[in-house]
């Protein structure tokens, strides 16, 4: 689609729907949100700018094949499951981490199960784009 | 090297098991093993008595002389280290199998055999038939596999442990069970397949496609036996019952009897070789048939005789073809003085097969008799087969001694000469060994068959053996034996030649109906493939939503009347358009002429959803509806343009049969879910995870909550499926495109 409104509108946009997706992934523990919906997010904001400027162009925005960047989020919620097998629990048992903790406060929580969360997020989004761009590729 | 190396993992087996030998013939019965399975009862776990420790003896023992004699005969072959893989795992399977002290270990190390046994079959993987013979000798002994599963988790259900060692403990119990028929039905399948006996015998005759050293090792000395393994290993448990003592008397008699006179119509040295065995492995199922002593005892004999001389027959074969050329019997002759050592190894070797004394084979089949005239139920029928198997035995034996290394040399002209040592050193041992332990039976009674055969009958027994037992009755049938095997020898050209003429009458061999059995399985998957998988989607959709249909009234009509409670809710304004936009969207749907207007009214439907399911507190799921549908209508966009023209949505007509279908499902759906509102909500799943998210998971959303912690692995299921869904689709997408631009 050769729109110079669409084109000039999308970059801007892109930008935010992309921060937005991260946002999304990361309330998701405690708010509406989490790695499926940010994925699917962040897939959609791809997809507007595979519209706007052509998939070979969003190929490039995203500098790696989606293919391989689904493959990496599987591997990533695999490996975030495994943690908790090699500390001798039962696997995808999340793992906590709470960095500064202190007397009222609690810290910032680190803990495999961001990981895989993100691990689902880039698997979401690597799906849908490898999907999406080969439809696009073929019409 | 490798050639140098293979051979002594079995020897040094060998080694630790004769180094074992005296604890087992003093009765002990030596175990160990690992917890496997421990929830089910099932341990990878072995032992050690009599019965197993001649087996694995031979498995072992026979297992180098075979890897020594594979190193030469395949000298240079570009597959020589595959081959030694799979000869190594078929012996790894093999031992197991006869080691294991669990059903279910038992088991898996059957079919490993199995599988080894396939890729030796096909392992000149070139030649269509070989890969057939593979083919079918895998079915055939992987249904009679599956069979024996059955009747060994019955087995394990009825004694309530998997453990061979307690269940070879409860024969009483088990024969009196009313599952006793079917464990020895389904167990005599895996045995009798596996053991090629009638109706199942022609797998092994085609199986001689493999390698020789695989036919001298797996369909003769080891892996065909396993089936007679198992009938004596589960001999305590199932034995004396008149169901087993006539189907093994009968269906062993048969194949021994049907299998002699298909072994005198070959002319192909290997061929004959392979029915022999048939007649070998027939004659071993009826020996084990009874419970007496003695039969036990020849069989065992008859395993230990077998071995020796029919691993070394089939090597001296594989011999003869490889400095010849040709292992029909009308083109060779006179290679007595070429080859002398292998004709020392053959003349040895068809001495034991033929029985003659002092040879091992003689004391086996002096056995033979006086265990057939032991058995209580048919004596007659037992000696008589028994008779008939050694007469053709002797003339088989005659035949493979006298005629390629006697009479005029054959392939004239050509320079032939003796094998090297590698070759002829598996056979001549072999042979030997027919002939040591001829002379040192009662050693060998005390060492080897005494122990099996009190593991076989479950009692403490004494066996002797002589070489001498006197004039009596046994050996007078020896005499008639060999009176008959010279007059068949004498006369195989004619009774080849009426054999031939009879056989051609015959409308079937077993052979033919597997291929049309095959052949009809084929056509059957063509069919409904053809019926299921027409690729047409309307269809498929209307096949899945008439099933849901159908499905959701036979559980509605069941369950009788549905109490609907239709107090109507108090819905708010925006509830109000909610509801109305989900219904204009579906109707819009429904009244469509183009595929955009529909694919549009049913994205305002997904809206329309999305927000009931946002105004209802599932903020999530609302999200991830708008998200896909936003996705979905894109995905749509794209491919608008390739979908096959809406030739029903075209054309204004009402469909009367795609809305009755859509009311029906839609109906069945909401009264469903009416139904299901009526019966009181059980909230213990969904308190547990409101009370556990913040604690347990540090989370307030416990739909996230649920879907990274609690449920992890199936959401990492569920993202694995995405993934491989994904890359396929954009794979054939992909593929099409490269198709488009050659």
């Amino acid at each position: 689609m050769n729109s110079v409104i669409l084109q000039t509108a999308t970059r801007a946009l892109v930008a935010l729907i992309l921060l937005f997706s991260v946002y999304m992934l990361l309330r998701g523990h405690n708010y509406p949100g989490g790695g499926f919906i940010g994925g699917l997010i962040a897939a959609a904001g791809f997809t507007l700018f595979a519209m706007a400027w052509g998939t070979a162009a969003a190929r490039r925005a995203l500098r790696i094949e989606p293919g391989r960047l689904a493959a990496l989020g599987v591997l990533l919620a695999g490996l975030a499951g495994a943690v908790a097998a090699l500390l001798g629990e039962a696997p995808f048992t999340g793992q906590w981490l709470f960095l500064g903790g202190a007397e009222g406060d609690k810290g910032l929580p680190v803990s495999t199960i961001l990981i895989f969360d993100i691990g689902v997020y880039l698997s979401v989004v690597g799906a849908v784009l490898a999907l999406v761009f080969a439809l696009e590729e073929d019409a | 090297m490798l050639a140098l190396i293979v051979p002594v993992v079995p020897a040094v087996i060998a080694a630790l098991l004769l180094w074992q030998l005296p604890r087992v013939m003093a009765g002990e019965v030596l175990a160990f093993g690992w917890h496997w399975v421990p929830s089910l009862g099932i341990s990878a776990r072995f032992f050690l008595d009599g019965l197993n420790m001649l087996f694995a003896l031979l498995i072992s023992g026979v297992g180098a002389f075979v890897a020594i004699y594979a190193g030469a005969y395949l000298s240079g072959h570009p597959h020589l280290r595959r081959f030694y893989f799979y000869l190594l795992l078929f012996m790894v399977g093999m031992l197991g199998l006869v080691l294991a002290a669990d059903l279910i270990t038992l088991f898996v190390f059957w079919e490993l055999t199995t599988i080894a046994s396939y890729l030796l079959i096909g392992f000149d993987h070139s030649n269509a038939k070989a890969r057939r013979s593979a083919l079918q000798a895998l079915l055939i002994t992987a249904i009679g596999g599956l069979c024996l599963l059955a009747g060994l988790i019955l087995l394990g259900i009825t004694a309530g442990s998997f453990d061979l060692l307690e269940i070879l403990e409860l024969g009483d119990e088990l024969r009196a069970s009313a599952l006793y028929l079917p464990i020895l039905v389904l167990v005599l399948l895996g045995a009798f397949t596996k053991s090629a006996q009638l109706p199942f015998h022609f797998w092994l005759p085609n199986a001689m496609a493999a390698p020789t050293p695989v036919s001298a090792y797996l369909h003769s000395a080891t892996m065909v036996k396993a089936g007679i393994y198992l009938l004596a290993r589960l001999h305590p448990v199932l034995a004396y019952t008149p169901a087993w003592q006539w189907t093994l008397t009968l269906v062993g008699a048969a194949t021994l009897v049907v299998a002699a006179v298909l072994a005198l119509r070959q002319t192909d040295l290997k061929l004959t070789l392979a029915y022999t065995t048939l007649v070998a492995l027939g004659t071993l199922t009826m020996f084990l048939g009874d419970d007496d002593s003695v039969p036990i005892a020849a069989a065992v004999t008859f395993i230990l005789v077998h071995s020796f001389y029919k691993a070394s027959l089939f090597m001296v074969v594989g011999i003869i073809d490889h400095q010849t050329g040709t292992r029909e019997l009308g083109s060779l002759g006179g290679l007595r003085r070429a080859m002398p050592v292998t004709f020392v190894a053959a003349a040895a070797a068809a001495l034991s097969m033929a029985g003659f004394p002092p040879f091992l084979g003689f004391i086996g089949k002096e056995l033979k008799y006086e265990g057939a005239l032991a058995i209580a139920s048919e004596p007659l029928l037992v000696a008589g087969a028994a008779v008939f198997a050694n007469a053709l035995m002797v003339a088989v034996a005659a035949i493979l001694v006298f005629k390629p290394f006697f009479g005029p040399r054959q392939p004239a002209g050509t320079n032939i000469s003796e094998a090297p040592l590698a070759l002829w050193l598996g056979p001549l041992v072999l042979a030997a060994l027919g002939l040591v332990c001829g002379i040192a039976t009662p050693l060998v009674a005390e060492s080897l068959i005494q122990p099996a055969v009190t593991a076989i009958l479950g009692r403490p027994e004494v066996v002797k053996m002589k070489l001498w037992h006197g004039l009596n009755l046994p050996l007078l049938l020896s005499v008639v034996t060999f009176t008959l095997g010279v007059v068949v020898y004498l006369l195989q050209r004619p009774i080849r030649a009426a054999l031939q003429e009879l056989l051609q009458w015959l409308p079937l061999s077993g052979d033919r109906l597997w291929d049309h059995f095959i052949d009809g399985i084929k056509h059957l998957a063509a069919w409904q493939t053809r019926l299921l998988q027409h690729g047409v989607m309307r269809r498929y959709l209307s096949i899945i939503f008439a099933t849901v249909a159908a499905a959701l009234g036979y559980v509605l009509l069941r369950n009788g009347d549905i109490a609907v409670d239709l107090e109507w809710p108090q819905l708010t304004v925006k509830e109000w358009a909610a509801l109305a936009l989900t219904l204009a969207g579906a109707m819009m749907a429904g009244a469509a002429r183009a595929p955009l207007a529909a694919i549009c009214a049913l994205g305002a439907l997904g809206v329309g959803l999305a927000l009931i399911y946002l105004f209802f507190g599932a903020p999530d799921v609302a999200i991830t509806q708008l998200l896909v549908e936003t996705l979905f209508l894109v995905l749509i966009a794209t491919t608008l343009h390739r979908l096959p023209v809406f030739s029903g949505v075209h054309t204004p007509r009402f469909r009367p049969l795609d809305a009755l279908l859509a009311i029906t499902v839609g109906a069945g759906v909401t009264l469903s879910i009416l139904a299901v509102m009526q019966t009181p909500f059980d909230a213990t799943t969904s308190t547990f995870f409101e009370t556990a998210a913040v604690p347990e998971a540090y989370g307030r959303n416990i739909v996230n909550v649920i879907l990274v912690d609690f449920r992890a692995l199936d959401t990492f299921g569920e993202i694995l499926v995405v993934f491989t869904a994904a890359i396929a689709a954009a794979t054939l997408i992909g593929h099409r495109l490269q198709r488009k631009k050659h």
